[in-house]
Order: C-alpha cells, then sequence, then structure tokens
C-alpha cells in the first residue's frame, strides 16, 4: 500500500526532501514506517525513540495502523508562539 | 483560519473581537533578540499548514470549554521575521478579566505544546538553526 510522507524543518534537512510516497506492506504500522525511515535518514536512527507521529494531520501514537492513501508526518519538536 | 503569511494587524485584530464585554487580554509574541545566549537577526517560521490549522482550532474548542465566557482570537504568522515582529497574537475577551487572563495563557502554552510550527534562528555569523525547546538547544 501506498501512503504519502511529509518531512518539515529539521527532518526536511536531514532527510533531503520534503515529501514522498512510500509502498509499505498491507498492516505497517506509524513505528513500521519510523524503522524504514531510521535506516536511511542517520538524525532519526541517533533518536532515542521515535518521532512523534501524525496521521491525517492528527497527533498518533506509534501503534496507530497505517490506511492506503494516509498522509505521515513525523514532527520534530514544536517551536511554534 | 489561524496561519498567515503577512505581518499580524494588532488593530484589525481588536476590532475583530469588539471588546464591549468588559475585559481584553491581548498576548503578543515577538521576535527576541537573542536566544541562549546568541544574538538571533531573525527567525523563519513554518508550519504544516493543514494539521497546524486543525490543532488551532481545537485549542480554540477547547478554550471555549474550559472557559465558557470567553471568546478568544488567535493569530500566527509564519515565514520570515525580523526582531521585534509579532509571531503570534491572541486575543482573549470575557465580561471580567480573571477569565480572559487565563484563557489568553492557556492559549499561547497550548500552542506551544501541540501546534506543529517550528522556527529556524537566523544569526549575525550567517549560521542559522533549528530551535528544539525540548532539549534547551537546538538540533
Amino acid at each position: 500500500m501506498r501512503v504519502k510522507v511529509l518531512y518539515f524543518a529539521s527532518f526536511r534537512d536531514a532527510a533531503g526532501r520534503d515529501e514522498e510516497v512510500r509502498d509499505l506492506p498491507e498492516g505497517s504500522d506509524v513505528a513500521a514506517l519510523w524503522r524504514e525511515l531510521a535506516a536511511e535518514v542517520p538524525l532519526f536512527a541517533r533518536l532515542p525513540r521515535p518521532a512523534p507521529a501524525a496521521v491525517n494531520r492528527e497527533h498518533s501514537p506509534a501503534t496507530t495502523v497505517l490506511q492506503p492513501g494516509d498522509e505521515v508526518a513525523f514532527l520534530p519538536p514544536v517551536a511554534g508562539g | 483560519m489561524y496561519l498567515t503569511t503577512s505581518p499580524i494587524d494588532l488593530a484589525a485584530l481588536l476590532r475583530e473581537v469588539r471588546a464591549s464585554d468588559g475585559a481584553l487580554c491581548l498576548f503578543v509574541g515577538v521576535v527576541r533578540n537573542e536566544n541562549a545566549g546568541r544574538r538571533t537577526l531573525a527567525i523563519e517560521y513554518e508550519a504544516y499548514g493543514a494539521m497546524a490549522e486543525s490543532e488551532m482550532a481545537r485549542i480554540a474548542d477547547g478554550l471555549s470549554r474550559d472557559f465558557p465566557a470567553v471568546r478568544v482570537r488567535i493569530i500566527h504568522r509564519t515565514g520570515r521575521l525580523e526582531v521585534g515582529e509579532a509571531s503570534v497574537a491572541i486575543a482573549a475577551v470575557s465580561p471580567h478579566r480573571a477569565d480572559a487572563f487565563a484563557a489568553c495563557r492557556a492559549a499561547i502554552d497550548r500552542i506551544k505544546t501541540t501546534v506543529p510550527i517550528w522556527k529556524k534562528e537566523f544569526h549575525p555569523d550567517g549560521t542559522s538553526d533549528w530551535v528544539d525547546p525540548t532539549e534547551g538547544r537546538r538540533s
């Protein structure tokens, strides 16, 4: 199944891309996607735990099972205000 | 709409909330000239736009539950801002000041916790870095 992955701020700099479509096995959860990305992006691999995720623009736990067409973003520490 | 790329117009914000209720509390966050001992020339704010909008709408909904007498208007700017420019403005209007102060404080605290907005500081030596408030350092 395909999901759209978005990268922002320091994560975009680290990944060298701002979005991509990825093909994942059916039933993959957010944690599985993170593990894939951490194998490619050294900054992600260095983090002590998976970054907070948003699925379809909602804060979502790492156990969230992804659906085809989902929009997933891992969020660097937010710094608004 | 909670996000804008234009300078925040405080006079327009005050006209919008029309404080005839008794108390209006206005919080304005401005770009500071230093952070952790380093001078800052400017900050670039970046948002996950659609999610930032829905998170700020959620915060506004939560505030109207927690402070039923208060009306709150939030606006957050993105893009490159110079020192002294307003990055965020919150107007809370209420019959009494205690609720207006509390709602305004709660609004900015919640914004800083859940809304997907990031900022990159630009320094006089030409370097820049993303601010990481969780570790008291930059990532």
